[in-house]
């Protein structure tokens, strides 16, 4: 930051604090940058599903930095090491600092022990976002869905996520689920912890 | 109106309009604003980049230049942010026609109400 009023002068800019940083930034400016970054994505690959790899591996990249900063910030250093804290982390913290309020609901999968999935009436990235017919199933959330991904993995609980449409009866536009499916080692580690203390 | 009778309307009112700016006789002429036939009008509106957007509505229909303006939003949300819509092609983003519908139902209500 240079040429803001500064009342101490620092040498190195590595002993500056860390700034609280602006709390908003104009939604239109995000929403043409975001576009963009999917057309430059289209022009690249040959199929949806390698355009949507890549958008999530756009977010895993945010994902990741986004869990160092939150750390820093809002916990005071401290890492969660269980599987319901991190997952409320996500669904509260970084929803909160990425699009401005917690998401909608979290939910247990029913079919298996190891899904977990955030839903979301509407991802804002999708807001201004129509997907022509011929694409299918593709959905732009999947940059989303590599935010949540990429935070998980640095945690130290790898996982598997994807955005998925599922249409509301009552409701044009369906709603958007992240579905999270943790790896094996996370659930025998969070299993054996548990016997551990029985 | 199929997308092909749309494209020549369409055509046709651009060189109307490019016609007109020339033939004004007044000086600093922007285009044709408004025609006013028997059974119609048709309110047109020229964006700073030379968009236009025209309504073809009953004649005697107040207040059409504001829904122009709130059509003008409209296409700059739902059109020009989505990325998978190419510049000069038709229209086909589902969340710009549901939004236009809703516009237009809202002000035949508020009109209906006045």
């Amino acid at each position: 930051m240079i040429g803001v009023g500064k009342i101490k002068q620092y040498s190195n800019v590595l002993d500056k604090p860390l700034s609280k940083g602006k709390q908003e930034v104009s939604l239109s400016a995000f929403a043409f940058l975001f576009s963009e970054l999917v057309q430059y994505n289209q022009t690249q690959v040959d199929n949806i599903a390698e355009l949507e790899r890549r958008l999530e591996d756009a977010g895993y990249a945010v994902g990741a930095r986004v869990l160092e900063l939150l750390c820093h910030r809002d916990k005071g250093n401290r890492r969660e090491t269980r599987l319901l804290g991190i997952l409320s982390f996500v669904h509260s913290t970084v929803w909160k600092v990425l699009f401005g309020k917690v998401a909608d609901s979290l939910e247990k999968g029913t079919e298996h022990e190891d899904e977990y999935m955030i839903s979301e009436k509407e991802l804002l990235v999708n807001r201004f976002i129509s997907i022509p017919k011929d694409m299918g199933t593709f959905n732009c959330g999947a940059f989303v869905a590599g935010i949540v991904r990429g935070v998980l993995d640095s945690a130290g609980f790898p996982a598997v996520v994807t955005a998925h449409f599922v249409p509301v009866e009552g409701q044009q536009r369906p709603r958007t689920t992240i579905l999270i499916k943790f790896a094996e080692e996370v659930l025998t580690s969070f299993s054996l912890i548990v016997t551990l203390f029985l | 109106m199929d997308t092909n009778d749309s494209l020549r309307v369409a055509s046709l009112w651009h060189s109307m309009h490019a016609i007109s700016q020339q033939l004004s006789p007044t000086t600093g002429c922007s285009g044709i604003e408004l025609l006013e036939a028997d059974t119609f009008d048709l309110h047109c509106f020229q964006s700073l980049t030379g968009t236009k957007f025209f309504v073809v509505c009953e004649p005697g229909t107040q207040h059409m230049e504001s829904l122009l303006k709130v059509i003008y939003e409209l296409y700059t949300d739902y059109v020009l942010k989505n990325p998978f819509y190419e510049m000069e092609m038709p229209i086909r983003c589902e969340l710009f026609d549901i939004n236009l519908s809703q516009a237009v139902q809202k002000d035949r209500v508020a009109m209906l109400g006045r």
